[in-house]
């Protein structure tokens, strides 16, 4: 049998209907024989009654409601974004992936022609055949080409800056006839292979190596210039400069 | 594809959980003591939700609600609590003791402004399990999973709570009690 005390603390459970049926038949019977616990319970019966005759719980405002929507629809957005993003990242790698695979495709045959230009500058030395036209005069040397080839070659005379113009000849590089201009620097012959080239597009010059030449690379008013040499790489480079300034 | 999904899970948050807006708002009301408070911390509430959805396992979706809102409610409450005199809740300190002389009826008239009154007389402790157990009538095992105390703890505390604000409804009205 429980105490008065302990039945005391079951009686909000049992007016909750809290209580298993054991111990709400024990209240039961408690209250029915003691006048405070039974004063008690009806305290909570007539606050549970008060309370629920004047509703005092509150509505969510109209103003809430569609704020809340709107805050979860912008909440749900970034996912939109993300998508986006998704997407964004997959086509600038698509398109990373495609310029290199350009870049893949043009650098093949610029190396197959820096490989044809050294040839060709072996080739004119071993043949004595460096020059078709000798001579130091610019004034010279474009004419001679006029009629040989379909463009006119830019020729400079860089013999103020230690290169001077030997002469130039007719060559052949990428199946095409070209023009090949000689220069000189302290005995070190230079030839300036100039090719029309596949674009308009102006690229600096950049420096490559072949079995121990040195080659410049540059393309300026859609035109292709290779100057290769046994010269070190920093010498051909300022003549590079000379004559592209 | 994300975007499906996401907008799938708002509709189903919207389904199962906006119907509780107004317990959640009842709750957040009686805890902020006003309306503009109230109306922030249920909407904090209902972005936390939604960001934890994804951990609701479906059982109870209401308790489940009530417990970010009690919480983002308590967060919010101990922001501008220090200058209240209840910076520290203590269950005997806000528990005054049975007076016998009181009678056993309210007036059942008692208006709502007043009832609301009265709730808000009793500290937060109180005024969350009043307004769960007497307003949306959560069972004690909801009541313990959404305050986050053991279920004996709602039963005192439930039990303290009422002793106060009967005795604050028949303070008011000493008129009107038998």
């Amino acid at each position: 049998m429980m105490s008065h005390r302990e039945i005391e603390e079951r009686i909000h459970p049992y007016v909750d209907g809290e209580l298993d049926i054991v111990n709400a038949r024990e209240v039961e019977l408690h209250l029915s024989a003691c006048e405070e616990c039974r004063r008690l319970e009806l305290r909570i019966r007539a606050l549970s009654g008060a309370l629920t005759a004047s509703a005092p719980a509150y509505r969510a405002p109209a103003g809430l409601r569609k704020n809340v929507r709107g805050a979860l629809r912008r909440e749900a957005k970034p996912a939109r974004q993300n998508w986006w993003l998704v997407f964004a990242t997959g086509a600038a790698c698509a398109l990373l992936l495609l310029v290199f695979a350009i870049s893949q495709m043009t650098r093949a045959p610029r190396n197959a022609i820096a490989d044809e230009v050294v040839a060709n500058h072996v080739r004119s030395l071993l043949a004595t055949h460096l020059v078709d036209i000798a001579s130091s005069n610019q004034h010279a040397v474009k004419p001679w080409f006029d009629g040989k080839v379909d463009f006119a070659p830019e020729v400079r005379d860089l013999a103020g800056n230690g290169f001077p113009l030997v002469g130039g000849r007719l060559d052949y590089l990428n199946g095409k006839t070209v023009v090949a201009l000689v220069y000189e620097r302290n005995k070190h012959p230079i030839n300036l292979f100039i090719v029309p080239a596949s674009t308009n597009r102006v690229s600096e010059p950049s420096a490559l190596t072949r079995r121990g030449y040195n080659l410049i690379h540059w393309t300026r008013g859609e035109m292709d210039y290779w100057a290769v040499s046994d010269l070190n790489a920093e010498e051909l480079r300022q003549f590079a400069a000379h004559f592209a300034p | 594809m994300i975007r499906l999904i996401q907008s799938s899970q708002l509709r189903d948050f919207e389904r199962r959980i906006m119907p509780h807006l107004d317990a959640a708002y009842s709750l957040a009301r009686f805890l902020m003591r006003n309306d503009q408070d109230a109306e922030d911390v249920v909407q904090e509430a209902c972005l936390r939700a939604f960001r934890f959805y994804e951990t609701f396992r479906g059982e109870n979706s209401r308790a489940w609600f009530l417990k970010i809102v009690r919480n983002t409610s308590f967060t919010a409450l101990q922001r501008t609590r220090t200058n209240e005199s209840d910076v520290v809740f203590d269950e005997e300190l806000h528990s005054p003791e049975t007076q016998t002389d009181v009678g056993v009826q309210l007036d059942r008239d008692l208006d709502r402004q007043t009832v609301r009154a009265a709730i808000e007389e009793l500290p937060p402790e109180f005024r969350e399990v009043i307004t769960l157990r007497e307003l949306e009538g959560c069972s004690y095992k909801e009541i313990a999973d959404i305050a986050n105390v053991p279920v004996g703890t709602v039963m005192s505390r439930l039990a303290r709570a009422r002793r106060q604000l009967y005795l604050i409804l028949s303070k008011n009205y000493p008129d009107k009690t038998k």
